[in-house]
């Protein structure tokens, strides 16, 4: 607040600090920073003393010792006679994996159920009304708790599968259901693969190009060329070709029973499963009423225009609508992505051995580095969602209505 | 051009045609909202065969519920391999369930009536129009019983607290007229004084009017929940108020404060927060002082909630035309009285849905506090009730019954919330 009025020369008076709006903010001010800095070396002065007392000292050198413990999903090289630091680099690989998975099922799941819930179909809109209340109002921990107990007291041991009459089969031979967790066919690369992959990434290339080329020449000179088919062929049919042509690298490995266990394929953890499934669902819920309310968020006005200009309604979705909506509907989506993240923290629950887990878990309880431990816990969480944030700013820069 | 000839004119109405069979009633509803299209009859179908699906997995399950065992093994026996739930945990273990394992049992009437009182409190809030004003005194005094009822102890404790309180009320009323600073600062003196005297006679009484005491430690169950997320809840609001206008503010210092404060607390996930509560704040205490663990999770979750809370208020108080803040400077009006008659209503206003996502939100999370092993419902049900011999592997009875708990509770409040908006929408439509 500024005042109007210059001061008469002179006539500062102490009792200004207080009562005159100029000076005002300065004392608030200076009482906020004493307060905090008092606060602070309060609890510093305290920390300096527990410690003492307990013979500590805040090091990070425990991160360079042997861990002596085993983590079950190991995306690097891993044992138990490696530092703990690469535990913590585990860790960090698993959460970003479970965040990963789950933010991709959950943007599905979620477009899906939030277009569902305006579509034309009563019976369809109530069950999805009925899903995202029922989701929404469940805390996700429960959600993480139910999946998980599916995964490991509901699904069959691996040796059900065994004998001349099992009691469990697989699903088309190639997965498997146990309470052990999943076990899906694993893809070999063989020789040439990379020639495949390349080529793949190559038509993915191409097809982008071809979709600009089209947009392009249809705002040029009106001429509208198909999009869907060619898309799909330039994405598939030189992936395909190279495949035969490189004599087929690409194999699949399924699992196998074994003994007691499955060997072979991809196992998936059921502490995975039922994090990423628990996540997925849950943030669904969310991401559908985002969804939804970005749509609604475009006048009908809009659709009538581009109705009356003689759009289709599936053009009127794409051309008009859609562009409209997302403007709403991303940056609601990237702070539920920054949820996922940070709920995934609750793999704690079910044993999933995220950075929580390896750092927040067994290595604090068995170095006793807690503040080392909890600190470097949030910073990696911190160092995540403001890059999350940055990302956002940018887009919401890029999307922002220019006004002139 | 006149016709000269007429070959045939009506002369009366036609009678009214009731419209055609396929055109009335639940035809025509039938026909437009599930078999519009080709697409659409398919997607009814699909959704008929999922409803039917679960209902005839779930129907078995719950109409062959047992309610009477009193071990897993038995309801089995019952059943005799047949579907079906065993719901006789939930009567065996409801008290284990909602009052925790370790509140003495004969004193569960306490913390039912601080729960009852809960709605008598909370109505004059919730429904401010329908009740005098004068019973939001009963609202005011509550937290004191409640604290009385739950914990016990001296009758005493509670009421120096709102004396202070009451106190402080007092001299800034006096006081905020001549500046609000030195308003602020007496207030926080006189409540220093009348809780030091207080806390002496209160000291010196422990028997005055007492209940037996209950420690916090034994607190548990779905009480442990609502305990949490009331108190978090009501905590936070006005330190989340507090965040924003401070993150609003023209004084960098205060400003930036607000700012690192609430970006690192979105920042971190709960359960650090939880963790440090659990293992490291105890470094940060002088030495030698025991902190209850309830009271520790307590302050971390408002820390946690008054961050969200601030964001939600900010967003409010930015979507407020400009023309408000000057129209409040313009009559004169000091910052204190601006923000309370002008900005703060209508800025409150425009956030209820996000506090209420929030408060929703952070009941939710209250149950994140099992993971640093206390007795919440998740907890209960994770550690001593699927730990017994008796009720090992009853999975879908026990957390159904969480889930449903919960639901009720956050999809009660939702509802309220977008009741409230209906009532609060002044615009003219």
């Amino acid at each position: 607040m500024t005042s109007l009025t210059d001061p008469p020369a002179g006539s500062f008076r102490l009792s200004m600090l207080l009562n005159d709006t100029r000076y005002r903010s300065y004392t608030f001010q200076f009482i906020a920073l004493i307060c905090i800095i008092s606060l602070f070396s309060y609890l510093g002065v305290n920390l300096v003393q527990n410690l003492a007392q307990a013979g500590l000292n805040i090091s990070f050198d425990f991160l360079g010792n042997q861990s002596g413990y085993d983590i079950n999903q190991r995306p690097i090289e891993y044992d138990s006679q490696s530092p703990h630091l690469r535990a913590a680099m585990v860790g960090i690989l698993n959460t970003l994996i479970v965040s990963f998975l789950a933010c991709l099922t959950a943007t599905v799941i979620g477009v899906f159920a939030g277009v569902a819930r305006l579509s034309p179909n009563w019976l369809l809109r109530k069950l999805m009304a009925v899903y995202v209340e029922a989701f929404r109002n469940v805390p996700v921990l429960i959600w993480i708790l139910i999946i998980f107990s599916v995964m490991t007291a509901v699904l069959p041991a691996p040796n059900a599968f065994r004998g001349a009459e099992p009691s469990a089969s697989m699903l088309w031979d190639a997965f498997a259901f146990t309470n052990r967790g999943i076990y899906a066919p694993k893809p070999l690369w063989g020789d040439g693969s990379n020639v495949v992959v390349i080529g793949f990434l190559l038509s993915i290339a191409g097809a982008i190009y071809y979709r600009r080329y089209a947009t392009k020449l249809l705002y040029a000179t009106g001429r509208l060329l198909p999009m869907g088919w060619p898309t799909l062929a330039i994405l598939v049919l030189p992936s395909l070709i190279l495949y035969y042509l490189m004599g087929r690298p690409i194999t699949l490995e399924y699992p196998e029973l074994k003994g007691f266990n499955f060997t072979g394929g991809v196992n998936m953890l059921g502490s995975l499963i039922a994090l990423w499934f628990a996540l997925a669902i849950y943030t669904g819920a969310f991401i559908a009423e985002n969804v939804r309310a970005g749509i609604q968020a475009i006048s009908k006005g809009q659709s009538e225009a581009a109705a009356s200009l003689g759009l289709r309604p599936k053009r009127i979705m794409n051309l008009v609508i859609l562009p409209q909506a997302l403007r709403v509907i991303i940056p609601p989506l990237i702070s539920q992505y920054l949820n996922i993240t940070k709920n995934s923290s609750l793999a704690i629950a079910v044993g999933y051995m995220d950075i929580t887990g390896t750092l927040g878990g067994i290595t604090l309880n068995q170095t006793g580095r807690a503040i080392e431990c909890v600190l470097l816990l949030m910073l990696f969480y911190l160092t995540i969602s403001l890059s999350i944030s940055a990302v956002m700013n940018m887009y919401n820069n890029a999307v922002k209505l220019k006004e002139r | 051009m006149m016709r000269s000839h007429e070959a045939f004119v009506r002369h009366q109405m036609l009678p009214q045609v009731p419209p055609p069979a396929s055109q009335a009633g639940l035809v025509k509803w039938l026909r437009e909202n599930l078999f519009s299209s080709l697409s659409n009859t398919v997607l009814t179908v699909l959704s008929l065969l999922a409803l039917w699906w679960v209902v005839m997995a779930a129907w078995p399950w719950l109409s062959n519920g047992i309610w009477t065992t009193t071990s897993l093994k038995e309801c089995r026996e019952v059943l005799q391999g047949e579907v079906g739930a065993c719901f006789s945990v939930l009567a065996e273990r409801w008290n284990q369930l909602l009052f925790g394992f370790k509140y003495p049992s004969e004193l569960y009437g306490r913390p039912t009536a601080a729960f009852l009182l809960l709605f008598i409190a909370g109505a004059p809030v919730l429904f401010y129009k329908s009740f005098p004003r004068y019973l939001l005194l009963v609202t005011a005094a509550y937290p004191f019983i409640a604290y009385w009822f739950i914990w016990g102890g001296t009758i005493l404790i509670p009421v120096v607290a709102a004396l202070g309180l009451i106190g402080a009320m007092l001299v800034f009323r006096r006081l905020s007229n001549s500046s609000f600073a030195t308003g602020f600062f007496g207030a926080v003196a006189a409540a220093a004084v009348i809780w030091w005297i207080g806390g002496k006679i209160s000291g010196s009484a422990p028997g005055f009017m007492a209940l037996q005491e209950v420690a916090s430690r034994d607190m548990g169950g779905f009480m442990l929940n609502m305990l949490l997320g009331v108190v978090c809840v009501s905590l936070s609001l006005p330190i989340g108020i507090l965040l924003a206008l401070g993150r609003q503010s023209d004084m960098l210092i205060i400003k930036w404060i607000c700012v690192v404060f609430i970006e690192f607390i979105r920042g971190v996930p709960l359960i650090t927060l939880l963790f440090v509560a659990n293992v490291v704040l105890a470094y940060f205490l002088p030495p030698g002082t025991s902190f209850d663990l309830i009271l520790r999770v307590i302050i971390m979750i408002t820390m946690f909630a008054s961050a969200y809370i601030a964001e939600v208020i900010r967003g409010g108080l930015a979507a407020l035309p400009t023309g408000q803040y000057e129209a409040a400077n313009s009559l004169g009006l000091d910052y204190a009285q601006s923000m309370q008659l002008i900005i703060l209503p209508q800025a409150l206003k425009i956030s209820i849905p996000g506090i209420v996502n929030v408060a929703v939100g952070l009941f939710k999370d209250t149950t994140l506090v099992s993971v640093i092993s206390m007795f919440d419902l998740v907890g209960m049900i994770r550690g001593p009730i699927l730990g017994s011999t008796s009720w090992n592997g009853v999975y879908w009875e026990l957390f159904g019954f969480a889930a449903l708990l919960f639901f009720v509770v956050c999809y009660g409040i939702s509802q309220y919330s977008q009741w409230l908006e209906r009532q609060l929408r002044t615009d003219h439509r």
